[in-house]
């Protein structure tokens, strides 16, 4: 992820509608901020706080949610600032039982139609874009937006390509779309302003399973380049014929 | 037989809906549910069963509807047309639906979502929790024409009751509070999204609402470019074009366009009731009014039981006197003796 580590930040508390509140550690994305939002929603999770009722990490920053009527907003932020000093969440560790995932991926085609036009906008050669795209080991930095649907990062710095200025209609489930030094694996057919470089089958959410949500944030992911007949034959498999293995 | 109702006809989109399912954030699955939250608790008030009762949810107009059995059914949230076999049945109120007899319900007389319960709830699979549909989400299906939507057993046998309405259903003020990016719009910005005149655009749906104005839009200091944050129902981010939209119970968990404020929750349903082109505008309040607001919504909420009143009818036109129950607690025996 990023660069910018020395900078020290102050974490920010502040409401989010009536019965919320945002813990923020950093004012852009970094690998620290990251990481100490990833820990400090599981800490608050363990803390058990008084009328506390889910909380969530996005990119940098924890939502907690809380009965507005139950607790106030000033005992919610007396608890999370004592909460906040236990430690240097920025120090933190990532969440333990990791994954390294391969996922087979069709790039470019008509499956993932955007695939050329990206390596343009970032300066680089097909060839180039495909050994970047496909040995790039990025890491899940939240689980957000959809169900079970993961920002992945960081990619080279040549990967800063801008959203496109329109939106294209529809992306199916298991595209893998580029923007900002970031992937994103789609888990429903949804509209999107970033730009679709790879198709996947993977089936990132199952809601008539056990265990409806494959990826966790932590997890790392590599994009593996396969043909378009290995990728049909990976459908019928919800992992999309991915390998998992264990962090250790 | 199975209880059920058998779906002869339905307005698209219509989906089964109870309070939605928390604890999913993390994941990126929204709370959903139904769009009105006071309409579920309503229909629940009705039929003296529990708020998180699965109910039909009806966005602009009903169907056609048979029971498998005899149910108690209630009506609530939007008015909407309906009659049985014919006659003409009372909005926000519960009555009996006997086998075989054709409830039709039409389209909206004002607001935006009707819903029926029926006693019992329906008895739909629950998924992660809930049995409410979140289409954006993939989880559960729309009911459509043909289907036998499954109903729970149902001990109680009242109906006949009504409850006061809660005006909610053409749009009007929505107070809003300050959230954590309003800042990001300049003071005179915000100062003139509480003097604007809204209207509700033609496409909304349980994800969203765009709303309109004449005049400049509303953009943020410094462009969009902001980090993904989680989304609050009642969120008003500003996309691109200046336009506000209200994010509702079903929008994405997170997103990345600025938002100036946050409508409170006791006013929710009168946003999702507004009807397309209806009229909004938005009162900056502070959290301090937000919570007396949700304190008397709470209240509002615990004396629904208590607030069902016998519906007052002409018995010169009840065709069938005996199938309605009278006095609390006496019943046409037939009617208990059909459950399983």
């Amino acid at each position: 992820m990023d660069d910018a580590l020395s900078k020290p930040f102050d974490p920010l508390i502040r409401p989010a509608g009536l019965g919320g509140v945002l813990v923020t550690f950093g004012d852009g994305l970094s690998e620290p901020a990251n990481r100490a939002a990833l820990a400090f929603s599981a800490a608050v999770d363990r803390a058990g706080i008084a009328g506390i009722e889910e909380c969530a990490p996005s990119l940098v920053s924890v939502f907690v949610r809380f009965d507005p009527l139950g607790v106030s907003l000033d005992a919610v932020t007396r608890a999370l600032t004592d909460l906040l000093q236990e430690q240097d969440w920025h120090a933190a560790p990532l969440p333990q039982g990791r994954r390294f995932i391969r996922v087979p991926t069709v790039y470019g085609g008509d499956l993932a139609p955007q695939f050329d036009e990206s390596a343009a906008a970032a300066g680089r050669s097909r060839d180039d874009a495909l050994k970047d795209l496909s040995e790039a080991r990025v890491r899940v930095q939240t689980i957000g937006f959809a169900p079970g649907q993961p920002y992945l990062g960081l990619l080279p710095e040549a990967w800063n390509i801008p959203r496109q200025t329109n939106l294209t209609q529809a992306v199916p489930e298991g595209a893998l779309v580029l923007a900002i030094r970031q992937l994103v694996l789609f888990s429903v057919t949804n509209p999107t302003g970033w730009r679709h470089v790879g198709q996947t089958a993977l089936k990132l959410f199952r809601p008539d399973s056990d265990d409806p949500f494959f990826l966790r944030p932590g997890d790392e992911v590599q994009f593996v380049p396969v043909d378009r007949d290995v990728l049909e034959n990976a459908r019928s498999d919800p992992d999309g014929g991915a390998e998992i293995q264990v962090i250790r | 037989m199975t209880r059920a109702l058998i779906v002869h006809r339905i307005v698209p989109g219509a989906t089964v809906q109870d309070m939605g399912r928390t604890g999913f954030l993390a994941f990126g699955l929204s709370r959903g549910g139904a769009a009105d939250r006071l309409a579920l608790a309503e229909g629940a008030a009705l039929l003296g069963q529990l708020p998180s009762s699965a109910a039909l949810e009806l966005p602009g107009s009903g169907g056609v509807f048979e029971a498998t059995a005899p149910l108690r059914i209630a009506l609530t949230g939007a008015p909407m047309r309906v009659t049985l076999d014919g006659e003409t049945l009372a909005w926000n109120a519960s009555h009996m639906l006997p086998q075989g007899a054709m409830l039709e319900i039409g389209a909206v007389t004002s607001g935006s979502y009707g819903y029926l319960h029926v006693g019992g709830g329906f008895a739909t699979q629950t998924r992660l929790g809930a049995q409410s549909a979140h289409l954006a989400a993939g989880v559960g299906q729309p009911v459509v024409a043909g289907d036998h939507v499954p109903v729970g057993p149902d001990a109680k046998t009242e109906v006949g009751l009504t409850l006061p309405v809660d005006p909610r259903f053409s749009g009007g003020v929505l107070r809003v509070m300050e959230s954590f990016q309003s800042d990001v719009f300049d003071a005179d910005t915000r100062l003139r999204f509480g003097q604007t005149a809204f209207h509700r655009d033609a496409r909304a749906n349980r994800m969203g609402i765009r709303l309109n104005s004449d005049g400049d839009g509303f953009f943020a200091k410094g462009g969009l470019n902001i980090l993904s944050e989680t989304i609050v129902p009642g969120d008003i981010q500003v996309t691109g074009d200046g336009a506000p939209y209200l994010l509702l119970s079903e929008s994405q968990t997170t997103g990345g366009y600025p938002r100036i404020g946050t409508v409170i929750p006791a006013d929710l349903s009168r946003a999702v009731q507004t009807p397309p082109g209806g009229s909004i505008t938005f009162d900056w309040v502070s959290r301090a009014d937000a919570l007396i607001a949700q304190e008397r919504m709470q209240a509002y909420l615990a004396q629904l039981p208590k607030a069902v009143t016998p519906l007052i009818r002409d018995p010169a036109q009840i065709r069938d006197l005996l199938s309605y129950q009278l006095i609390s607690g006496a019943t046409a025996g037939h009617i208990e003796e059909q459950e399983p």
